[in-house]
């Protein structure tokens, strides 16, 4: 093993002790998490430019199209507030929701799964540097949607700065759920349906103002994660945001994230070996 | 897929093969093979369950992908698995990566119970699986950066690997290229270079010369023997190629229905078939069958579209070799060729079929 890095060589340890009656090599390095994530987020990122940039346009154009819609049927400035933080958010549940689930689907059906696999990797490093890449894609088109939106409906431009919290805890909760779909779909086309329909559930829910839902819609509306994203999101467009209603639905949107990329972890090693 | 207990696996006695030579492997030098065996494995089975047949689906019965496989692969060896689709050769090699469960059997490499701890394999072993989804989309540079990196090394490291394989390979050329829009056998070279960055005591490698030019193949194997002479690497070949098996194996083990038929040198297995010829006869349009001659080899003959294929002695094979090339049956007489035996002879002598092999 001469050509081991110094720092991860291990001898094989008290864990790796000889089970068959012969001594046992030393192990390879195993690579450390942060190393392997940011490998696997640099990777990620760059597919960026050669397969995702066209459905980035699709996703803000979507949102910037539905804006337009909406302007004729909203008229109060609360159902505008609602409209812009929603259609802001679709664009992360397009990219990180929908298109991680398909990508992760894909990965699985195909065999390309075994790559990481039979790389010495710790598994939240493939799922985080994914999502994270996934959840960075979102950047330009929610800004841009945003923007849009904010000039479009008359409404300020001095909160968007939230933007830089609700993108990735909203991108961590609805790529982790992306990534899980994706991962214990059977089958890719299920993997695709499943993304579909959670995109599809965060524009129904997450675009109209919940003040004209009807009570079970109103009740999926709380269960959906991004929900806390726009709502989050649609608060700080008052002249004097409740500051701490803002920070609770952050809160909600973190923990969301943390479970669903706990979720998408695990979904991950289920996956790696069969 | 309960575990097995390791124990009485591993003091099982493996079935004897059909063929098995107690010729030295030539190839190998005494003291390498004298340090003992990289990879062994012991009564290794894995069954996929009954499929009941559904909607647009057929049944299948259960079928033993691996069946009672034993193996032992000795260091610096370059050790083949050869049989056609289907006869288990990527299952048996996923279960040797840890990235299958056997229901039965122990693997064992370099020390390490792959069975109990499949997490291992990705210390050990560097694997290059037949899809390359997962690299598709980057840079033939990034591809081999990142599975650098992945491999646990650091950055700087992990970029002087890349460069020098990339180099090796003769890649540097297309270092900025997204795999994706490669040829077939220039992103098989691809991956495979990203299968070297970070070295590994064993290199597992699905059918690695898939699609590639005779440039890429002589680049793969002139990376494979470097690394075997300066660090002993081991090499688990999967291939269906007849000649590149030929060619490069050390030893080769013959797989037919998830079982080891034949295990020895390619030479050493030739040598079980060595009283046969084959010849090989190509008609213009139809066999001359009104030639008696032509007509009693009719139905000793493997016929695929204009070509005849027999395995004969070798004084009957000249026999044949004169009648076709003379009077009426020349006439009708496209080619022909008569060869020693291969391994694809091989594989027919112990009951295979040969149709999913390949020679080229």
């Amino acid at each position: 093993m001469a050509s081991a890095a110094p720092a991860g060589t291990l001898p094989a340890g008290p864990g790796a002790a000889p089970d068959t009656g012969r001594e046992a090599v030393a192990l390879g390095p195993r690579a450390r998490l942060w190393p392997a994530l940011a490998a696997v987020y640099k990777a990620q990122l760059s597919r960026a430019r050669v397969a995702r940039i066209p459905l980035l346009f699709v996703a803000t154009f979507q949102s910037i199209g539905i804006m337009i819609l909406m302007r004729g049927v909203v008229d109060d400035e609360a159902g505008a507030r609602a409209v812009v933080a929603g259609s802001s958010v679709l664009v992360v549940a397009f990219v990180a929701l929908n298109l991680l689930a398909q990508y992760f689907g894909q990965l699985r059906a195909d065999g390309g799964l075994d790559h990481y696999a039979t790389l010495p990797v710790p598994p939240a490093a493939v799922v985080l540097g994914a999502a994270g890449a996934y959840a960075s894609f979102t950047v330009p088109g929610t800004l841009v949607t945003a923007v849009s939106g904010c000039l479009l409906f008359g409404l300020p431009l001095g909160h968007l700065w939230i933007l830089a919290a609700v993108i990735p805890l909203a991108g961590a909760a609805l790529s982790g759920l992306g990534a899980a779909l994706g991962l214990l779909a059977p089958r890719p086309e299920l993997a695709t349906l499943l993304g579909q329909l959670g995109m599809s559930a965060a524009l129904l829910l997450g675009v109209l103002p919940a003040g004209r839902l009807p009570e079970v819609v109103r009740l999926a509306r709380d269960l959906l994660p991004s929900t806390y994203g726009v709502e989050a999101f649609a608060r700080t467009f008052g002249g004097h945001p409740d500051w701490t209603h803002v920070l609770v639905d952050l809160a909600v949107c973190a923990g969301v994230g943390l479970a669903s990329l706990a979720v998408a972890t695990w979904a991950y090693r289920r996956a790696a070996v069969r | 897929m309960a575990k097995s207990p390791p124990g009485p696996t591993r003091t099982r006695v493996c079935r004897r093969y059909p063929v098995l030579s107690s010729l030295v492997n030539t190839r190998i030098a005494p003291s390498a093979r004298q340090q003992g065996d990289v990879v062994r494995v012991r009564g290794l089975t894995k069954s996929y369950p009954a499929v009941r047949a559904r909607r647009g689906t057929a049944a299948t019965p259960e079928i033993r992908a691996t069946d009672d496989v034993c193996l032992d692969v000795g260091r610096g060896e370059i050790f083949g698995l050869l049989g056609p689709n289907g006869a288990g050769k990527s299952t048996l090699v996923r279960q040797l990566t840890g990235l299958m469960r056997p229901d039965r059997g122990s693997v064992d490499i370099l020390g390490h119970d792959i069975v109990r701890h499949p997490e291992r394999a990705s210390r050990i072993l560097a694997y290059l699986g037949q899809q390359s989804t997962a690299l598709d989309e980057l840079t033939v540079s990034l591809a081999a950066e990142t599975t650098g990196r992945l491999r646990g090394l650091d950055l700087r490291r992990a970029r002087a690997e890349r460069d020098a394989v990339l180099e090796e390979l003769g890649l540097a050329p297309l270092a900025a290229r997204p795999l994706k829009k490669l040829s077939g056998g220039q992103r098989r070279l691809a991956c495979f270079a990203a299968a070297l960055v970070g070295e590994r005591p064993l290199l597992v490698l699905d059918e690695p010369t898939t699609g590639m030019d005779p440039v890429a193949r002589r680049a793969v194997w002139a990376a494979v023997d470097r690394r075997r002479a300066e660090h002993g690497t081991t090499v688990l070949l999967v291939t269906h190629n007849v000649i590149e098996a030929e060619t490069v194996l050390d030893r080769v083990a013959v797989l037919h229905r998830g079982r080891v038929v034949a295990c020895d040198t390619p030479a050493g297995l030739k040598a079980e078939v060595a009283g046969e010829v084959r010849v090989d006869l190509v008609w213009r349009d139809r066999p001359p069958l009104e030639v008696p001659e032509v007509a009693a080899l009719h139905g000793r003959a493997t016929e695929s579209g204009r070509r005849w294929t027999l395995r004969l002695a070798p004084e009957e094979a000249r026999a044949v070799v004169s009648t076709v090339t003379g009077g009426a049956a020349f006439a009708a007489l496209d080619d022909f060729t008569l060869a020693t035996p291969s391994l694809e002879d091989v594989y027919l002598a112990l009951g295979g079929d040969a149709q999913g092999l390949v020679k080229a």
